[in-house]
């Protein structure tokens, strides 16, 4: 069986599943956002009385954090009050930051876990060998009564990475290029595990960042074999004992693919689709309006350091906007520390609380009919960012930070070995 | 749930996604009409206003990826929509809106074959579309036996609530 088998075989009481399969498996973690406040009254709606385990449920505010209108202020009064009914544990407010990047921070996600949560991209979970899934409301209410959840066991496809990246090519340019290859319904209900010498020694964050990203190619869930540097993280962190589960010798994936990617040059997903993907030198120059890095792809410390390493000493076009927002608190922190954040605000870079408002036109960073993002999140739809006028290109944030300097989308690698433009 | 549906059609491309099925700036609202009249805005603002009760989505591959937001379904159903028809959908939504009881069809090749305004005859349960004008059928696939079973009780919440009263 494969690991992700096993989790669920686990988790379903059973000795052995097999793909196509309903199975009922109990939920090790679930969150919700405050996108959803109608798990509250699906909940209700469903006789709910007190949530199944206050120790294994979060609300996290990180869509509206902090409230923006009103009505935002009326959901997270209402999640609120519901959180302190139910005496949850962990509760996430508006001072915390993304799902994706706080719970593994608070060690509630380690391998073997099943981890659900009303967001897509909770396959980011992948990267610490837990099977981490996205669901509606309404399912989501059925977990916060019974603490189970069914799942039809998928056909696993194995996606190989092997080579090491030149200097400036960051994760995200990785998985750029395979939703490129693969497509945004290359894995539509298929598990997708990431294996290869490059997943081998990839760090904790450039993990992350392959898992958030496997929803766009239409993955339920997305896998990799914890290596040390996964076991040095959540071994200092977790908060319950945890098994690592790992794949038979004799499994056979429903599908493989297999990439080098020791070529590879920056990459970006131009309007309007995560799979339009090129190289950043194929692409004509285009003019940029705003630039931004965050979210639960491209808002970590490494993210942040790889941007203030390109910015430090210089100052951004004086005609684009460079909006900087921490995954988290604990990388704001992390990021004031190393002066990386001083560094953007130099700049010239406006910070925002951790949250992911942006990414989806929630909160800040909206944009108007005609503007041009460049941005280190994770999708590019038709108006996912503010107007539908409006055309949104993803990158890696080491290209956005470039990108803001110039005033064009850049290859950061250009700007660093030739100073193509030269810069103040 | 009825068995047999009768609509006129409205075609779509493919990868509609979740923010233009429901885009993120109205997902605050909660009241059902409301949240009904700007489904899918992100295509066209016009769509939802023009809606008739009844008729019927029809779109390319990979339906509804993106988010997993409830409010997609939700907002299809609440213009009327009484089911959607597509050459695939994406995994969150086909579960959000079995969910909710909005049955949704797997035909592959369906959106080039019909037209804005096209009648239509939908089984549910066969999964069969028939072209009223020429009396053609197209077969979609059966929808699967849990689905069928969420569906056939009106959506999950009834399911659920009957299974929590067995169990006390």
């Amino acid at each position: 069986m494969h690991a992700i088998e096993k989790i669920l075989a686990k988790n379903s009481g059973k000795n052995v599943v097999k793909t196509g399969e309903i199975v009922t498996a109990k939920i090790d973690f679930a969150e919700v956002n405050d996108l959803y406040l109608q798990t509250i009254y699906s909940f209700r709606e469903m006789n709910g009385k007190k949530v199944w385990d206050k120790e294994r449920l979060a609300f996290v505010f990180d869509h509206y954090a902090p409230a923006p209108t009103i009505k935002s202020a009326q959901i997270h009064k209402e999640m609120r009050e519901f959180a302190n009914e139910n005496d949850l544990t962990y509760h996430f407010d508006i001072n915390a930051g993304v799902c994706h990047q706080v719970m593994p921070e608070a060690g509630l996600i380690y391998p073997g876990a099943i981890v659900v949560a009303t967001d897509s991209h909770t396959t980011t979970h992948g990267a610490f060998g837990a099977m981490g899934t996205g669901v509606g409301a309404t399912d989501m209410a059925t977990i916060m009564i019974s603490g189970e959840l069914w799942f039809r066991v998928p056909e696993i496809i194995e996606i190989r990475i092997d080579g090491t990246p030149k200097e400036g090519v960051m994760p995200k340019d990785v998985v750029l290029y395979l939703m490129g290859k693969i497509k945004a319904d290359g894995a539509v209900y298929k598990a997708i595990d990431f294996t290869g010498s490059y997943i081998e020694q990839l760090d904790v964050p450039g993990r992350m960042v392959l898992c958030n990203m496997a929803v766009e190619m239409g993955a339920k869930t997305a896998y990799m074999q914890p290596n040390q540097k996964v076991l040095d993280y959540v071994n200092k962190r977790a908060v319950r004992p945890f098994e690592v589960q790992c794949t038979d010798d004799d499994f056979v994936y429903s599908e493989c693919h297999k990439f080098d990617i020791s070529d590879l040059t920056p990459q970006v997903a131009v309007p309007h689709s995560v799979d339009n993907v090129f190289s950043v030198d194929e692409v004509e120059r285009i003019k940029v309006n705003q630039c931004f890095i965050g979210t639960c792809t491209g808002g970590r410390t490494e993210d942040i350091k790889a941007a203030a390493d390109i910015l430090r000493g210089k100052k951004i076009s004086d005609n684009i906007r460079l909006i900087v927002i921490p995954a988290s608190t604990e990388v704001m922190m992390e990021c004031m520390k190393n002066g990386y954040l001083q560094d953007c605000i130099n700049a010239g870079a406006a910070i925002s609380t951790p949250g992911c408002g942006p990414c989806l036109s929630a909160h800040e960073g909206v944009l108007a009919p005609g503007e041009v993002c460049v941005t280190a999140s994770n999708r590019n739809f038709p108006g996912r960012m503010g107007s539908n006028k409006s055309k949104v290109f993803l990158a890696s944030p080491a290209t956005v930070a470039a990108t803001a300097l110039t005033g064009y989308l850049t290859n950061p690698c250009n700007l660093k070995q030739e100073e193509l433009w030269k810069i103040n | 749930m009825e068995d047999k549906l009768r609509g006129k059609v409205i075609v779509l491309g493919n990868n509609i996604d979740t923010d233009q099925i429901y885009p993120g700036r109205f997902l605050e609202l909660v009241n059902p009409e409301e949240v009904g009249s700007h489904c899918l805005a992100g295509v066209d603002e016009n769509i939802a206003k023009n809606f008739r009760k009844g008729d019927v989505i029809v779109a390319g591959t990979n339906f509804g990826c993106g988010s997993s937001r409830e409010h997609a379904p939700i907002s299809l159903l609440n213009m009327g929509a009484s089911c959607v028809i597509a050459d695939s959908f994406a995994r969150i939504f086909f579960r959000n809106s079995i969910n909710l009881g909005l049955p949704l069809i797997v035909c592959k090749g369906i959106s080039s074959r019909l037209n804005d305004g096209d009648e239509i005859e939908v089984s549910i349960k066969e999964g069969t579309v028939t072209l009223v004008s020429s009396g053609e059928v197209l077969n979609g696939e059966k929808i699967g036996e849990y689905a069928m079973k969420i569906l056939n009780a009106g959506g999950i919440k009834p399911l659920f609530r009957a299974k929590m009263k067995e169990q006390q």
